[in-house]
């Protein structure tokens, strides 16, 4: 064979060819914008005198000025802290649901599992928007069929668009669209579990909940990690549901979420500045948040690998 | 140790959609601007971002006629209304590509001229400030020498009510704001599940068109520095006007434009609207069944014997700094805003209410609207009402007292709460405001 004796011709320059495209198209459309928004984020306009006519407007250094703003404006604040509120409702039942869903959908027990699975994971179609309304109508008293048969049976007709009940009515929007992406997830890995390890356990006399618990789980542990972390990010990400159901409510303020705020500075005071500020402090608090609990759930692991 | 393969796996995953989701946000945020304003010289080509629908057809008139013998030719651009589009603007103006004509409200225009978006067109425009009310034609001048655009729409505010409920209720129009009060308390005690109206903190045009009836001055300039009045005496009085209202329960307090507010009016629960000259097209669809049944008359009035409305609504033809050809886009401006087959084209095609005065009661509004079949002269009074519009006083960051009105008069409405409280919280975000982009500001 003459080809395995011939010499590579550029065989060293040969791996940075391959790694250029991917490379430059980080750099343009990655890199470059997250770059310009953070330098965007140390500067300001500055006005003279009323403002009107050319040459009246500048865009100066703002130093940390947009930074110390976002972080001592009590609307950033108060947004995290309703997204934390909802978070804290949303991730605990997603998984939960998803978790408990796979676990039926993988017993031998269940009829019409391709038909169920699909019905579950169907909302997750839907997009975010669409959901919202349509969840948005069925919580508006005076055109939802729900308080039609309230009113009819007499029961009493919970304002589902103010104070406490609002964080479940947000929540339900996206549990009922997340639920069946991650039960799919869950479940995927619950297939890939050998069947021998099952044998195992039913010869040892496991009883199915027994099988659940102490080896299904423990087993697919990777996967509710992965399913985690995405639910934290998506959760601190929350836009479309609340940004939906603002016009519906006095309840939903249009700074609701952290997104939402820098959606309102940016695109209705104008202040593309400080919008870039608070991107900047909301990306660096996913990345934490996110990593850091990647981090801890790998080390845990590993100390369970150990022993 | 089979589970670390797996487990980087998945963190290497993870990392990965977290780098495309972030990805995605930065492309979405990178936003559009396109624009292709020509320099040659002989023909000129101009584009026109708007949100008016069937413009398209109107420009075609120009493009056949007028435009043609000037050899100006004009491409509608079709555009999301309102705010989005001023932000849209800003961007292009950011990357000077601007296209030569935009459409803009009012209450935008300063915001725009702040930014030297906008060319001055004094002297292209030729006698357009005839055809207009003076109130309308202040709004684009911005209370100097220079022009920034021409109107094109207004929103005279004015009363709807459900002519056959007030009858069988026994109420009668109001005609000022007490009565207005004692006709929503009076319907209150005949039928408890009834409202008059909603207070409703979704748009903050209607709320900024009764302080303007009452004689509010939000933004006005004293030399070389802005002063901001939201919360004058003027706007108090509307404030806790309503506020009152809605904390003893006399109108609602949820939104409008919701599918709640559709069937309300639909069914009469709610039985009038303070709107403006466009209500008849919102009506149509949001109250269909009840076409025929309303009837139109002048906004109440703080006093008895005023005769004085607000606006809500409305919007002009700018001529942007980027475009190369300013005198002709100026020349197309003035065309498709006062040459009367432009006007009629404008009510037949796009349904707007004419800002030029002599249109207000030719072509198209000789005859009433389909849903107002029942009341003959509603052009006629429109027009009349039209004249009495009150001055407005707009200010380089009106989208900042309007949002903040959204959520600082949507959480008072739902609490029933201190309407005045709302009121100074406007005025402060938009002082700070203010303040913080460099401007002078007298207190």
């Amino acid at each position: 064979m003459t080809t395995a004796r011939r010499k590579p011709y550029g065989v060293k320059g040969a791996p940075y060819a391959f790694l250029l495209p991917a490379t430059v198209l980080f750099a343009l459309f990655f890199a470059l914008p997250i770059g310009y928004a953070v330098y965007l984020s140390f500067r300001k306009v500055h006005v003279s005198g009323l403002g009107l006519g050319s040459g009246a407007r500048k865009e100066v250094w703002a130093g940390l000025e947009n930074y110390t703003d976002a972080l001592t404006d009590n609307e950033l604040v108060d947004g995290a802290l309703r997204v934390l509120g909802y978070g804290l409702i949303v991730v605990p039942v997603m998984l939960g649901l998803a978790l408990l869903f796979a676990l039926m959908l993988d017993s031998d027990k269940v009829r019409l599992a391709p038909v169920t699975r699909l019905a579950i994971f169907m909302p997750y179609a839907i997009p975010g928007v669409v959901a919202a309304l349509l969840w948005g109508f069925l919580y508006l008293p005076d055109v939802s069929p729900f308080y039609y048969v309230l009113e009819k049976l007499h029961l009493p007709q919970p304002n589902l668009l103010d104070g406490g009940p609002l964080y479940l009515a947000l929540s339900n929007i996206a549990v009922w669209g997340g639920t069946g992406f991650n039960m799919i997830v869950i479940y995927t890995s619950l297939q890939a579990i050998p069947a021998e390890v099952y044998e195992a356990a039913k010869l040892d006399g496991a009883t199915p909940l027994q099988t659940a618990l102490k080896i299904k789980i423990p087993m697919v542990a990777p996967s509710l990690v992965l399913t985690f972390f995405f639910s934290i990010i998506a959760t601190l990400q929350v836009f479309s549901e609340p940004t939906t159901l603002h016009p519906l409510t006095n309840s939903v303020v249009t700074t609701w979420s952290p997104l939402m705020k820098v959606y309102q500075d940016a695109f209705r005071k104008g202040d593309i500045y400080q919008a870039a500020a608070e991107a900047a402090i909301i990306a660096l608090a996913t990345l934490v948040l996110s990593f850091g609990f990647l981090r801890a759930a790998n080390r845990r692991q590993k100390q369970e690998a150990a022993r | 140790m089979p589970n670390s393969k797996r487990r980087r796996l998945i963190s290497r995953s993870a990392a990965a959609s977290l780098a495309v989701a972030l990805g995605a946000t930065a492309l979405a945020a990178c936003g559009s601007s396109d624009s292709d304003s020509k320099t040659e010289s002989g023909p000129v080509s101009l584009t026109y971002w708007t949100w008016t629908p069937g413009m398209d057809k109107v420009v075609d008139l120009w493009n056949k006629g007028q435009g043609k013998k000037d050899q100006i030719t004009v491409t509608v651009k079709k555009q999301a209304s309102g705010d989005s589009l001023v932000t849209k603007i800003l961007t292009a103006h950011k990357a000077k590509k601007a296209p030569d004509l935009v459409q803009a409200e009012y209450q935008a225009l300063p915001t725009l001229v702040s930014n030297d978006a906008l060319a001055d067109i004094s002297k292209d425009v030729g006698d357009a400030k005839s055809k207009f009310a003076s109130g309308v034609w202040q709004q684009t001048t911005l209370g100097t020498d220079a022009v920034y655009a021409v109107p094109q729409d207004i929103g005279p505010m004015m009363f709807y009510y459900r002519q056959d409920l007030f009858k069988k209720y026994g109420l009668t129009v109001p005609t000022t704001w007490e009565q207005f009060a004692e006709t929503a308390r009076a319907l209150k005690k005949k039928a408890p599940d009834k409202d008059l109206t909603t207070f409703s903190a979704n748009d903050s045009g209607l709320f900024a068109g009764l302080a303007q009836q009452a004689g509010a001055k939000w933004w006005t300039t004293s030399g070389d520095k802005w002063k901001v009045a939201i919360n004058d005496a003027a706007t108090k009085k509307v404030a806790d006007f309503w506020g009152g209202l809605v904390k003893e329960g006399a109108v609602d307090n949820q939104p409008m434009y919701t599918p709640a507010w559709n069937k309300a009016l639909n069914t009469g629960k709610q039985i009038a609207w303070v709107s403006a000259v466009w209500a008849p097209g919102t009506l149509t669809t949001a109250a269909p069944d009840t076409k025929g049944k309303w009837a139109m008359a002048p906004l109440p009035q703080w006093s008895a014997g005023d005769n004085v409305t607000g606006s809500w609504g409305g919007s002009s033809t700018a001529v942007t700094t980027d475009s190369a050809h300013q005198a002709a886009a100026a020349k197309f401006a003035a065309w498709l805003n006062t040459d009367g087959t432009a006007l009629q084209a404008l009510a037949k095609d796009s349904g707007i209410y004419p800002a030029a005065t002599n249109a207000q009661t030719s072509g198209a509004f000789a005859t009433p609207p389909a849903y107002f079949s029942n009341q003959s002269d509603f052009y006629t009074k429109a027009a009349a009402i039209a004249k009495t519009t009150a001055p407005s006083a707009w200010g380089p960051n009106v989208n900042v007292a309007y949002t903040t009105f959204n959520d600082a008069f949507g959480a008072a409405a739902k609490n029933k709460s201190d309407f005045t409280a709302a009121l100074d919280k406007m005025q402060d975000a938009t002082v700070a405001d203010l303040k913080k982009q460099g401007f002078e500001v007298s207190e």
